[in-house]
């Protein structure tokens, strides 16, 4: 999932170099509220599932769990 | 079906830029701008909503080219009017001397589309219409709240509709929700309420946002769906100007270029009912807007209501 995550980020922020892990904040990639709407709604594009805006997420890694879950 | 044959607008003559707002609440005319592309709204100060919707009223009927008395209906989309009764449109066809149907209505930011479509229903009995978009979200918002404070402004747009070609497609639509965004009606003092709460407007900006952008872009592609056309064929996309990162969301799946999404939000902030005929009325005069381009006007808001119409400018 890191690999797809990447492939959105980067698109999203212009930047084909970027690298995240599971610890990586959205704050560390200069991401605000807004940013971080927007980029839950592609990672619904991205993959097939509705995920809760109120989800209180700071870092990719509780990203990734709530997709996850979204999943099932 | 219908067409608009004049616009006009009014705003009130106090000017706060985000540097004022700054001052009173802890924000600054970065996180304004960067988060929603206001660097400027006005706000009444002597002037009540009244004063703005007649001011409005008397520009688009002087610009319809038609006196006082062609009109015969008026429609006010507003959120609030000076009083919960009688209307905001009964107060403005007094000042101007009409006597008609008038009526408001409250779709909030999408109330001018609303409006549209109830003229465009009612206009084989009425033969010249006026809709005012005016809302004065300035006694609305809690100036103490940063998060909400800094996104209005006050304002009135207006518009003469009669019968014409123009208009090729309109619909109002709703996702009914009373939570996501919503300003508590005043409490009275009624001894045998258990609710007797008032509150100023309250929003959840992040899901707003999201059904904002998600909900506009699926109602554009219904529409171009409908009439056959393709985003490309349009024009001038005429958003309701509530973030111009919502705007920037949309434009961004609809995959079209900036210069075709207007935005003056900078200028006026987000003044709810008013900003599309503002934003019409304003590209009108600065000669934006050609016969025979294709315009698709969007609302979006509480309710949370969307209202989506497709014109030919005659």
């Amino acid at each position: 999932m890191i690999e797809q995550l990447t492939k959105v980020l980067r698109a999203y922020k212009s930047d084909d170099t970027l690298q995240i892990s599971e610890t990586t904040t959205f704050t560390e990639l200069g991401l605000d509220s807004l940013d971080t709407v927007q980029l839950l709604m592609e990672l619904e594009d991205e993959f097939g599932v509705t995920i809760e805006v109120s989800n209180a997420m700071t870092d990719i890694g509780a990203l990734m769990a709530v997709i996850e879950a979204a999943k099932k | 079906m219908i067409k608009i044959i004049g616009t006009g607008r009014k705003l009130p003559t106090r000017a706060v830029p985000n540097d004022e707002l700054a001052a009173m609440v802890d924000t600054s005319d970065d996180w304004i701008v960067s988060r929603t592309g206001i660097k400027n709204r006005y706000v009444c100060t002597e002037e009540n909503l009244t004063d703005l919707a007649e001011s409005a009223a008397r520009i688009a009927i002087k610009n319809a080219r038609i006196s006082m008395q062609d009109i015969e209906m008026i429609i006010c989309p507003t959120i609030a009017g000076d009083f919960s009764f009688p209307s905001l449109a009964c107060c403005v066809a007094e000042r101007l001397g009409v006597k008609c149907p008038a009526f408001d209505i409250n779709a909030a930011c999408s109330g001018f589309i609303y409006g549209m479509e109830i003229a465009e229903a009612f206009i084989s009995k009425y033969k010249n219409i006026l809709i005012v978009g005016a809302d004065m979200m300035s006694r609305l918002v809690d100036w103490n709240d940063r998060a909400t404070c800094v996104l209005f402004g006050d304002g009135a747009g207006a518009c003469v509709v009669t019968k014409g070609n123009a208009l090729k497609y309109i619909r109002s639509n709703s996702a009914p929700d009373a939570k996501m965004l919503y300003a508590k009606s005043r409490a009275g003092n009624s001894p045998f309420s258990k609710d007797g709460t008032s509150g100023f407007t309250a929003m959840n900006g992040q899901d707003v946002y999201k059904f904002a952008v998600l909900s506009v872009a699926e109602e554009i592609k219904t529409a171009l769906a409908e009439l056959k056309l393709t985003a490309s064929d349009i024009n001038h996309f005429l958003l309701h100007q509530a973030n111009s990162r919502i705007i920037d969301g949309v434009r961004t799946r609809l995959k079209q270029p900036p210069e075709k999404f207007p935005v003056n939000i900078d200028k006026y902030a987000n003044t709810t009912a008013a900003t599309i005929p503002i934003l019409l009325d304003e590209m009108l005069e600065e000669g934006k807007i050609n016969s025979g381009d294709t315009l698709m006007l969007v609302g979006f808001g509480a309710g949370m209501t969307t209202g989506t119409c497709v014109m030919v400018w005659e």
